[in-house]
């Protein structure tokens, strides 16, 4: 299916993203403020990690509820390494960036075996081993020695200002959710992505159709932990010290799964926009009010309300709605029309 | 050795009575109660609350608390759970239940702050001896506990009227419909009884272990991979994996050391796992769903 450019132009959709893109590209020219910068920061570290979770789950309907297992195996990746060589005494600060991608690849080869046993299953039980094995990671962190345990790692200095130390952040992160999207369209536009979406139809049918559902649901829970796992590494970066509560938590776990529910669990956008709207706010309230406990009441009322009132999300909510009106005003025509 | 075998045993067959809960829930509604551990420390700290305001002994209270929880998991049942529908609807509870349990947690760290308590009465820390070995009458009395409420349970399901119907709607939920089972009324109680379990389990818990809210997070886990583990939906399967699974976790501990013997648990899953994916006691589904 290819469009012409001018179809392409005259869609509102291409000038929404091309907006957004706008001022995602020049946010930190006009919010100068560090402690804004962050918050930028972390939302797009959340739209990266959502759209690519979305990419698998989503599409294929296998609810994962154990991604900070690839979020959390990408930072201690990145911190183990960056630890132990100290890339900085090099090559300056820069260094340590080169280690991303490596993150991502390290997510993605322990998704293997993870994958290979949590897929066995349906996915009732899927959604419950991923979180059996989420505890398991969290479990190893705190208690290996290599991890550091409780206290963590310390990442080696970065020597940059304050007044511009966000800024790389930020636009890693924009490469990294940028990337993510780029993906998760490609993805639904082929022929693999397709037969993920059959999957979630009906896998018993897909299989019957010659889809190698076991090859397929594999290879995209891999190709999702690249993205978080670099994440992760990103994160750890950010933070200069990492803890394993604080990469594998069970509230990242959660988060990604609410921001794509309410944006619209499947789709392209929604897990764009259920990121920033969740992550943006979640962490302006935490700038504003340090109260977690009253951040988990609300949290948890919001994600109630979403999806017992939308339970497709906001995307798909708006998409119907525009859609009834257009076939109200159309309907209302064709009485015009026939009354004339 | 001795000693964790028979502590995994008394205690496991607490874990086993909370699990039996969450089976019956997910046989039944086809809903997955990620709740279930915030429920269990609600019903820890009902019993807490009951002793420190009311001076109410925590096996009296249970009087009280069980009837309240069963209350408490018609309405969640009623305002929540029972609008779930269609293909995702299993997903979807994941979610819901995940919702409530965080909101749970926010409410019960704002009301008992986040500092960890413990129940404690005359029993919790006196211990009697038995083969050379102590123990604690807690256990044991939560041991009885576990059995009693379990020998009820099991004789409600397979020797009345009442728990036929909730077995046939686990078997098959569209069938027993046509044989005109209430199902959606069968549901609800389910999931009262469900809940129900989790006031007695959460006061063995709260009475053994110090907990604050955030504790819920490792006993969903452990319950979780425990119904997994038996087969979901399986109630022979949450007895048996309930007590095999804690008993492991102790004589890991003991024989080894204390701090993998949770990964102990979760190792047996993986393996088991690769070779009965239904679980233990599971039946293979028919149909994906």
């Amino acid at each position: 299916m290819s469009s012409t450019p001018s179809s392409v132009f005259a869609r509102p959709a291409t000038w929404i993203w091309a907006l957004c893109g706008l001022l995602a590209l020049t946010f930190p020219l006009y919010e100068t403020d560090p402690a804004y910068q962050q918050i930028g920061v972390y939302t797009l570290i959340f739209v990266a990690c959502a759209t690519s979770w979305n990419m698998f789950s989503g599409y294929s309907g296998y609810v994962n509820l154990g991604a900070a297992v690839s979020y959390g195996t990408g930072a201690y990746t990145l911190s183990i390494i960056a630890v132990h060589t100290h890339p900085n005494n090099q090559m300056g600060g820069a260094a340590e960036f080169w280690l991303i991608p490596l993150a991502g690849l390290a997510a993605m080869v322990v998704a293997v075996p993870i994958g290979l046993i949590a897929l066995r299953v349906r996915r009732h039980t899927f959604v419950v081993i991923t979180i059996a094995i989420f505890f398991t990671f969290q479990l190893i962190a705190i208690n290996a020695s290599f991890t550091g345990g409780t206290g963590g790692l310390s990442l080696p200095y970065i020597p940059w200002g304050a007044s511009y130390f966000d800024i790389p952040f930020y636009y890693l992160a924009l490469g990294m959710s940028i990337f993510a999207i780029i993906l998760s369209a490609l993805v639904r536009r082929s022929r693999f992505g397709l037969q993920l979406l059959a999957i979630r139809d009906d896998e018993d049918r897909a299989m019957g159709l010659g889809v190698e559902v076991g090859k397929v649901k594999l290879t995209g829970y891999v190709m999702s932990a690249f993205t978080i796992g670099m994440a992760g590494g990103l994160f750890a970066l950010l933070q200069g010290q990492i803890y394993p509560q604080f990469v594998f938590d069970p509230l990242f776990d959660i988060s990604i799964a609410l921001m794509c529910f309410f944006g619209g669990f499947g789709t392209l956008v929604g897990p764009v926009l259920g990121a920033a709207v969740l992550e943006s706010s979640q962490q302006y309230l935490t700038v504003q009010y340090s109260n977690g406990s009253l951040y988990l009441i609300l949290f948890g009322g919001l994600f109630l309300f979403v999806i017992l009132f939308m339970p497709q999300g906001i995307v798909v909510f708006i998409r119907q709605k525009a859609k009834q009106r257009t076939d109200r005003q159309i309907a209302a025509a064709a009485a015009a029309g026939s009354n004339a | 050795m001795v000693h964790a075998l028979i502590d995994g045993v008394l205690t496991g067959s607490v874990y086993a009575l909370m699990a039996t809960g969450l089976t019956l829930i997910f046989g039944v509604m086809e809903i997955i109660n990620v709740a279930q551990g915030i429920f269990v420390i609600l019903g820890a700290y009902l019993s807490y609350y009951l002793q420190q305001h009311f001076g109410i002994d925590l096996f009296a209270g249970l009087l009280i608390t069980i009837p309240t929880m069963f209350v408490v998991g018609i309405v969640v049942q009623r305002l929540f759970l029972a609008r779930l529908k269609g293909p995702e609807k299993t997903a979807m509870s994941i979610l819901v239940t995940y919702a409530i349990s965080l909101v749970i947690e926010g409410i019960l760290n704002i009301a008992f702050t986040v500092n960890n308590v413990q129940l404690n009465a005359s029993y919790t820390n006196k211990s009697f001896q038995v083969f050379g070995v102590y123990i604690p009458y807690i256990y044991f009395l939560g041991f009885l506990l576990a059995i009693v409420l379990l020998s009820g349970l099991y004789y409600m399901l397979y020797r009345t009227r009442f728990g036929a119907s909730i077995r046939a709607s686990l078997a098959d939920q569209a069938a027993a419909a046509l044989v005109g089972i209430d199902v959606k009324k069968v549901s609800t109680i389910c999931f009262g009884i469900g809940i129900a379990v989790t006031a007695a389990g959460g006061m063995v818990f709260g009475a053994t272990n110090a907990f604050n809210a955030s504790t819920s997070y490792d006993l969903i886990s452990r319950l979780l991979t425990i119904i997994v583990l038996g087969g979901m939906g399986s109630l022979a399967g949450a007895l048996v994996a309930g007590i095999a699974m804690v008993t492991l976790e102790d004589l890991v501990g003991a024989i080894w050391s204390p701090v993998w013997s949770t990964m102990a648990f979760f190792v047996v899953l993986v393996i088991v796992l690769s070779f009965r994916p239904q679980g233990l006691f599971g039946q293979q589904s028919a149909r994906a769903a």
